[in-house]
């Protein structure tokens, strides 16, 4: 069935968003809401539309009028509720029923199974030829989702990942000690895997679905060293991958997500990867 | 496809292999020689201290998201009471 929408041969592009979830009541509303805001406009009148000579096709509705764009891309919204046990689902068919349950699919499971099954299973679900994961808490912001697009049409990049630390990215709510390990993580990154991306442990990023397939498959770690693998796997392999500005907003304040054992955890990962990839 | 790590192993062994040719060849007086592995994983730590604190110096920061996230919020949340969607007392 997927299969057959995917050689429809007319050239649609279509965006699947694997959104995981657990005990997100609030932000899936929210996120969903901006979602469809960033990603389609109403109200734009396009009588002198232009299509842009940037070498954009037309496949995902973008076009110009004047030096605005106008936007219309197909997709669907995906989301991976692991059992939450806040009424996430209750919220989600809410949303459902005001924009469509084509446009919105519930693909629960029956307890919190990790980030990665989370992946492969909202996966199976996937009826567009791109993917996009992105987290739930609104640390990543729907607004970035034109730019993701717009970089894989103009470069037909396999995969575009978000990066927090180029000019034009950024992050606000991480105090000294969270960006020295951050930026010392990332160094050590660098230099031993040499992986071709600024940042490695962003979650935020666009794949070309059959890519995606490709790499999940082959990926066994868990939390960000997951995210990280897919990355460098994908590199090895010799994928086309291209970055784009992100900001990312921590919201949780207070918390320390960084302790010890994470730091542990990383070191792990890094030699694992190393040896392994 | 050659994994990375072999990669990496092959670059060390053939910088070991240079480093004994000049051992051997004692154009440079083999006290310095000697040291010059030393010197490389000093200068390493060094680049890698250097990088970690100019990229602490120039983390990218971005105070102003978080007042506009904060308006994308309260916008949502008003779209979606009007709407009928309960999300609750937050």
């Amino acid at each position: 069935m997927a299969e057959e929408k995917e050689r429809k041969g007319d050239g649609k592009h279509k965006y699947s968003i694997i959104v995981p979830t657990y005990n997100e009541r609030l932000n899936i509303a929210l996120i969903v809401y901006l979602i469809f805001k960033h990603l389609r406009t109403s109200g734009l009148v396009i009588g002198e539309a232009r299509f842009c000579n940037l070498g954009i096709d037309s496949s995902c509705g973008w076009l110009i009028r004047d030096e605005s764009f106008c936007l219309d891309v197909d997709f669907e919204i995906i989301v991976v509720d692991d059992g939450s046990p806040d009424g996430t689902q209750e919220i989600v068919k809410q949303l459902q029923h005001l924009y469509g349950e084509d446009r919105i699919l519930l693909r629960a499971r029956a307890k919190k199974l990790g980030l990665g099954t989370a992946y492969i299973h909202g996966l199976k679900h996937a009826t567009g030829d791109f993917v996009v994961i992105m987290d739930a808490d609104l640390s990543h912001h729907p607004k970035y989702l034109p730019s993701f697009i717009k970089k894989q049409l103009e470069t037909n990049a396999s995969i575009v990942t978000g990066t927090r630390y180029v000019k034009g990215g950024g992050v606000h709510g991480w105090n000294l000690m969270r960006k020295l390990t951050s930026r010392g993580a990332n160094v050590l990154a660098q230099t031993l895997l040499w992986p071709g991306v600024s940042d490695l442990t962003g979650s935020f990023r666009l794949y070309k679905k059959s890519v995606l397939e490709d790499v999940i498959s082959s990926c066994v770690s868990k939390g960000y060293v997951f995210q990280m693998e897919m990355l460098v796997r994908a590199t090895r392999k010799g994928y086309h991958i291209e970055e784009v500005p992100i900001t990312f907003v921590d919201r949780v304040f207070g918390t320390s997500k960084l302790g010890g054992s994470e730091i542990v955890e990383y070191l792990k990962g890094l030699v694992y990867l190393l040896l392994t990839t | 496809a050659m994994k990375h790590v072999v990669k990496i192993l092959s670059l060390l062994v053939a910088v070991s292999a240079f480093w004994i040719v000049l051992l051997q060849a004692a154009i440079v007086p083999q006290s310095h020689t000697w040291l010059l592995p030393i010197y490389f994983v000093v200068s390493l730590g060094c680049y890698g201290l250097l990088m970690v604190g100019i990229g602490i110096m120039q983390f990218p920061t971005c105070p102003q998201e978080a007042v506009l996230l904060n308006h994308d919020i309260a916008e949502a949340k008003d779209f979606l009471s009007t709407n009928g969607i309960d999300i609750g007392t937050y």
